[in-house]
Parts: C-alpha cells; sequence; structure tokens
C-alpha cells in the first residue's frame, strides 16, 4: 500500500502552538542565515569545504525541536542546522567547517556528536547510544540522520535491524533530497518511498513532506515519544531538495535543472512556514527585520570569536590518539614541538 | 596484584574466568556477540555467563559484524564498557569501515571527548583444521589502524590479567585469541581478579645466542626450538610481545642488543604482516649490534590453505624456527 504523504501546510492548517510554531520558524531561519553566511564565508577563504543544507531547515530543525533536553542527536555531515537547533554555538561550528581542532571537540552540555563523514556509519552507533541510555535507565532517546543514498549502504540495513531487534528508542531521519551527489534516487532503489523498507525491520514507517515544518514536527514528536515508551524505532522520511550544491566544491547543474530547481525553491520550507504564521498574524515585515537584525548581531559576535582561536600547533596531530600517550606518540609529540620531524630526534 | 591460589586452566576457561570477574565487577561491563548467549560461544569461551548475570548484560546480536562493532561503538559512547565478540577474526572484515573509519578515531576527533573503551575479542590463527575463512591472521590491519591497541595473550595465565586490564583501558583494544591454544595449552591461571600490564613485552627465556620475537600462538614455537637449540648448546633468548599496539620498543631493542641475532615469527602472510614492523624498528633502533640480518619466519603470501592435508606447511612450527636460527647463527 502507498503511504500516506503528511502535510498540513498550504492547507490552511495550523496543528501546533503558537510559541512552538514561532520556535521552528526562528529556529529555521537562524539556520538559514547561517547557511548563506557559511558559504560567503568559504567563498572568501575563510571557511574550508562545507556542505549547504539549505532547503532542507525543516526536516533537521522539526527533528531537533521534538527531542527533549536529554536526547541526542547523531548527525551525517549535512546536519549543520539540526546541529545549531540543538545547541551547537555558532564559533563552533565555523570552527568545525574551518578544520580547526577547537571546532572538533563540542562542548560538554551539547547533546550532539561530531558529524560523520562515511556514510551509514553512524546509524549502528546511534543504535548503540540509544541502548546505553536505556540500559543505564537514563531513557534518552537517539535521534540520527542519513540521506537517500545513504540508504543503500549495508550499516543503514544492519542499524534499522539491530534497533528493531532491541526495540532500540530512535528516531531514523532519511532526508530524501532527491540525489546522492548527483545520482538521483531513482539509481539507488526500486521503492517509491523509502520509509516502505521499516515494514521489512518490523517498525513504523513515516512519510512527511520534508519541507512542511508542521508534518516534521509533529511525526518526530510521536516518533520520539513511541521511543521514550519503549515502543521501539521509527523511520521517518523526509520529503526535501536541496537547493544549493552538495558541498562548495559541487556543481549542481551538471546532473540537474534550472527549472527543477525553480520549481523546489518555491515550496522553500522557511517561506512556507511564514506565510502560514502571516496568515495567523503570528509574524510580518517587522518581525523578520528584527530577527535578521539579531542574527546579524550574533553571526558577527560569533565569527569574532571564532577568529580568536589560536593557532593549532603541530603537536596537536598526536594528541587525543589515546587516553594516554603511548612510546611513539610521545616521541613524535616531543619532535613536533619542537619544530623537528621525528626522524631528527634520533 | 596477583591472588595467591592457582588452579590449572586451558585459555577457554581461563578468558570466561576474566570475563566472569569483569561481568561481577563493573555493571558497565556488556558482552555480546553471535552465539555468545544461550549457547555460550562456539568455542564457549562465554558458557554460563548468560545465565548468570542474564540478557541485559549477555546477550546475542543479529548476525552482522558491523553492526556488533558499530553497537558497541555506541555503547562506549553512551558511558558503557562493551566488550563484543567477532566469531573468527576473519568474520572482521565487514565491520572494517566502522573499525578504520571510526573505533580508533572517535578520541581523536572529538579532541578527547569521547573515548571509546571498547574491547573486541576474535579467536585467530591456524594449527586446528577450520574451514575456509576461519584461520585468518589479521593483527597487521589492526596494528595498522591509529587509536586502537592490539593485545594477544600466549598463555591462560597471561589472558586472564591482559583481558581484564583490556576491559579497564580507556581506549579500544582489539584481544586476539590462539584457535590453537584455545584447549591445546593448560596452565596454572591464580584465582580472583588481577590485570596485567598492556603495552610491554617480557622475556619468557633468556638465551645470550640469538633472540626469537613473536607472540600469541607462535610462543610456544618458539621455545619448542629453543629447547631443541639448547640441546646443541644454543642459548635463544624468546620475547613474548603480548601487545603489538603500543608497541614496547625498548624491550624488544634491548633483547636484540644483548644477542645481536634475530628471528621474527608470525603465523600471518609475511608481506606487511606484523614481523616486518618488527624487523624494521631493529634496523632502525639496533642495526649497530646486528651480527646478522632480521629473518623472518611467517605464513607463506598466500590465503591460509583451507586444505587440511597440507595446512600445517603454512604455520610456522618449530622446525622452521631452527632453521631460520641456523642462518642467523651461520652468518
Amino acid at each position: 500500500m502507498k503511504p500516506k504523504v503528511i502535510r498540513y501546510l498550504d492547507k490552511g492548517e495550523f496543528p501546533i502552538g503558537e510559541g512552538e510554531a514561532l520556535a521552528l520558524y526562528r529556529a529555521m531561519r537562524r539556520a538559514r542565515f547561517f547557511d548563506e553566511k557559511a558559504l560567503l564565508l568559504q567563498r572568501q577563504g575563510r571557511l574550508g569545504v562545507y556542505a549547504p543544507f539549505m532547503g532542507q531547515e525543516a526536516a533537521q530543525v522539526g527533528v531537533a525541536l521534538a527531542l527533549g533536553e536529554k536526547d541526542f542527536v547523531v548527525p551525517s555531515y549535512r546536519e549543520s542546522a539540526m546541529l545549531l537547533a540543538r545547541g551547537l554555538p555558532i564559533h563552533t561550528l565555523i570552527l568545525y567547517w574551518r578544520a580547526h581542532p577547537a571546532g572538533w571537540r563540542f562542548p560538554q552540555g551539547v547533546r550532539a556528536v561530531n558529524p560523520y563523514i562515511p556514510i551509514a556509519t553512524q546509524i549502528p552507533q546511534a543504535v548503540g547510544l540509544a541502548l546505553a541510555g536505556r540500559y543505564r535507565g537514563e531513557g534518552w532517546v537517539v535521534a540520527t540522520s542519513i540521506g537517500d543514498g545513504g540508504t543503500s549502504e549495508g550499516d543503514f540495513h544492519e542499524g534499522l535491524n539491530f534497533a528493531a531487534v532491541f526495540d532500540a528508542p530512535v528516531v531514523f531521519l532519511v532526508q530524501n533530497n532527491g540525489y546522492a551527489i548527483s545520482v538521483p534516487r531513482q539509481r539507488q532503489m526500486r521503492v517509491d518511498y523509502i520509509a516502505r523498507r521499516a515494514e521489512g525491520y518490523g517498525i513504523p514507517g513515516v512519510v512527511v513532506d520534508g519541507n512542511d515544518a508542521f508534518a516534521v514536527y509533529l511525526e518526530a514528536k510521536k516518533a520520539v515519544e513511541r521511543a521514550r515508551r519503549g515502543e521501539g524505532p521509527t523511520l521517518l522520511e523526509a520529503l526535501t531538495y536541496r537547493l544549493a550544491p552538495h558541498t562548495t566544491s559541487d556543481d549542481p547543474s551538471r546532473y540537474r535543472t534550472r527549472e527543477e530547481e525553480e520549481a523546489w525553491r518555491a515550496k522553500d520550507p522557511i517561506l512556507r512556514l511564514r506565510k502560514a504564521l502571516e496568515d495567523q498574524g503570528l509574524w510580518g515585515v517587522e518581525a523578520e527585520e528584527a530577527l535578521l537584525g539579531e542574527l546579524e548581531e550574533e553571526f558577527a559576535r560569533e565569527v569574532a570569536l571564532a577568529d580568536q582561536a589560536p593557532e593549532p600547533t603541530p603537536e596537536m596531530i598526536v594528541e587525543h590518539v589515546y587516553a594516554q600517550m603511548g612510546p611513539d606518540q610521545r616521541r613524535a609529540w616531543e619532535a613536533l614541538r619542537q619544530g623537528k620531524h621525528v626522524e631528527e630526534l634520533w | 596484584m596477583v591472588a595467591e591460589k592457582a588452579r590449572v586452566l586451558n585459555l577457554v576457561q581461563a578468558i570466561n574466568e576474566a570475563l566472569d570477574l569483569a561481568l561481577a565487577w563493573d555493571e558497565r561491563v556488556l558482552v555480546f556477540g553471535e552465539d555468545v548467549g544461550r549457547l555460550g560461544g562456539v568455542f564457549r569461551v562465554t558458557e554460563g555467563l548468560q545465565a548468570k548475570y542474564g540478557e541485559k548484560r549477555v546477550f546475542d546480536t543479529p548476525l552482522a559484524e558491523s553492526g556488533i562493532l558499530g553497537l558497541a561503538i555506541g555503547l562506549a559512547m553512551g558511558g558503557l564498557r562493551p566488550v563484543a565478540e567477532i566469531q573468527f577474526a576473519g568474520f572482521l572484515y565487514p565491520a572494517l569501515d566502522q573499525i578504520l573509519s571510526h573505533l580508533g578515531r572517535w578520541r581523536h576527533r572529538s579532541r578527547g571527548r569521547v573515548g571509546l573503551p571498547v574491547v573486541v575479542r576474535a579467536p585467530y590463527g591456524g594449527g586446528v583444521h577450520t574451514p575456509e575463512q576461519h584461520a585468518d591472521s589479521p593483527e597487521a590491519l589492526l596494528a595498522h589502524t591509529p587509536g586502537v591497541k592490539v593485545v594477544i595473550p600466549s598463555s591462560p595465565e597471561r589472558a586472564k590479567g591482559l583481558l581484564l586490564a583490556a576491559i579497564e583501558d580507556e581506549d579500544p583494544v582489539f584481544f586476539l585469541e590462539a584457535i590453537k591454544l584455545y584447549r591445546g595449552v593448560r596452565a596454572e591461571v591464580p584465582e580472583g581478579y588481577y590485570t596485567l600490564p598492556l603495552g610491554k613485552a617480557r622475556v619468557v627465556r633468556e638465551g645470550r645466542h640469538a633472540t626469537l620475537i613473536g607472540y600469541g600462538g607462535m610462543v610456544e614455537v618458539m621455545l619448542e626450538a629453543a629447547g631443541v637449540a639448547a640441546k646443541e648448546g644454543v642459548e635463544v633468548m624468546v620475547v613474548d610481545l603480548e601487545t603489538l599496539v603500543p608497541l614496547d620498543e625498548e624491550t624488544l631493542l634491548e633483547a636484540v642488543r644483548e644477542t645481536g641475532r634475530a628471528v621474527v615469527v608470525y603465523e600471518a602472510m609475511r608481506t606487511g604482516g606484523f614481523g616486518a614492523e618488527i624487523a624494521a624498528r631493529i634496523a632502525e633502533g639496533a642495526i649497530d649490534y646486528l651480527q646478522a640480518p632480521v629473518v623472518r619466519v611467517a605464513g607463506y603470501d598466500a590465503p591460509y590453505p583451507p586444505f587440511s592435508a597440507i595446512e600445517h606447511y603454512y604455520r610456522p612450527n618449530a622446525r622452521r624456527v631452527l632453521a631460520a636460527l641456523r642462518r642467523v647463527l651461520g652468518f
């Protein structure tokens, strides 16, 4: 049976509280602001290779805000919006994308781990983290995220199967943006909806309009509550679109059309949510301008903070390999600290 | 600390006892893998543990090695001390992405925030006519992975103390158990909880004419060769590395400097094996003392042979070690 795509926006429905809706909007707008600024910084040579998420804010923020305080996010590299919504400081995120070690140690209070670069390896790890919380009686839920292409990997299958067998409290968000870099969904799978695969694992699968913040948020909330009640994992597929390139090194004009991009631009999740808020009289030009002013100020402050991070030193290469350095790291550390190569110490 | 009373145990029993003590000692310890629960493991290493500690702490997983490693990483991230079993070391390969990309990198990439006290136990090596793919010795592959430790015990007494130390360790440890030794060796093992230090090699036999260096299942082979050599008046030193990573280079080089002649013994394929690393360290650190080239005795550059009638030609034995000794002594 074809799953129903859950959608509220554009139908005049307003299924969540005003406060929650405004929180969603602010977090999504803040994320978009970061994304635009990050692309500019990259163009100025002030950021390394960057993976933008533009267009996927509803999917990422909707899930992040559905979580409770003690819950964890286990993200892939495109989930900067999710990390921001979980409270990762902007300057840490900038330093992360600058490939500066100071951005790779997330602050202790942030319930998220570093983004994963290999595809799908985060899925079984998220299951382990969730089961650790259950074993310890902490009761935290883990939300992890992957793209449509990532679901072709073996670890996606192994992780979902483990989660199902152990009733792990995990929400698996699949951001189906139609492409794995350049390869379209049709070349990844024969199923029409990824959520249908949930049945193969014996777990619930849900499809939402991923550019509808209400739909993502509400379904994520249900999945989180189900996980917290001990009823196991949920596969949540969010249909969305990456409006920007895969990374700052990518050229999407080689694999998709302008028309397609324009069609999705019209379905921008931020514009759609803003319209719903405006229809209710909850938002307007003034509020938007005030918000943008705040964001501009915040970003300037955070960039200044990031710029203050001291230059990494060569011996950092061999730090944190082990809890305590072995003899080989120690020797290399001494050499690097003295500005030498290890060979010069013999 | 070593408890006083000792009994004679085989390697399976000694490891079982270590797991039992770790489970009793620390409630963060979980033991899991394929068939480790009700069956007690295909080699019975986990026998009785599920009945004693329950299914929450000792449990079977689906048959998926990458899933097992990923699960272990996540559990450790969440503050636990997973001890995962991979049924045979040759079955680690589906989990290499988890191992190479994550297990040894989390501490580094999180700049110390996320350490992973994971132990992965796996039986390795040949000599007992196992089916194809069941006799691999992939220690060099693991030792070539940054951020993990590799421990290979050579006796029941060492195995028990080293495994307890591995479980206490804050970093991921691969603990490889020689299948040939599981029931092939019996020795006195102290009762009670004790640990032996990781990262320390030890001289298991003194000698002044040549030095044999190896680990795990090769230690008894080296000792046998040294015993034969002694009858001809040749005194051979034997070094058991025990921990490949971090390597105790000091003890290794000192043992080679004393005799000036070194033979490295390992049962994995010769090219790129861990013995090559040992030979390189000797060349870098003790060349001035060498009176002969370093010689390796190892498996051949071929898959471990699944053909039982000829497999004993692959795994180094005392005869081949003696031939190598003759070469370095006659140089």
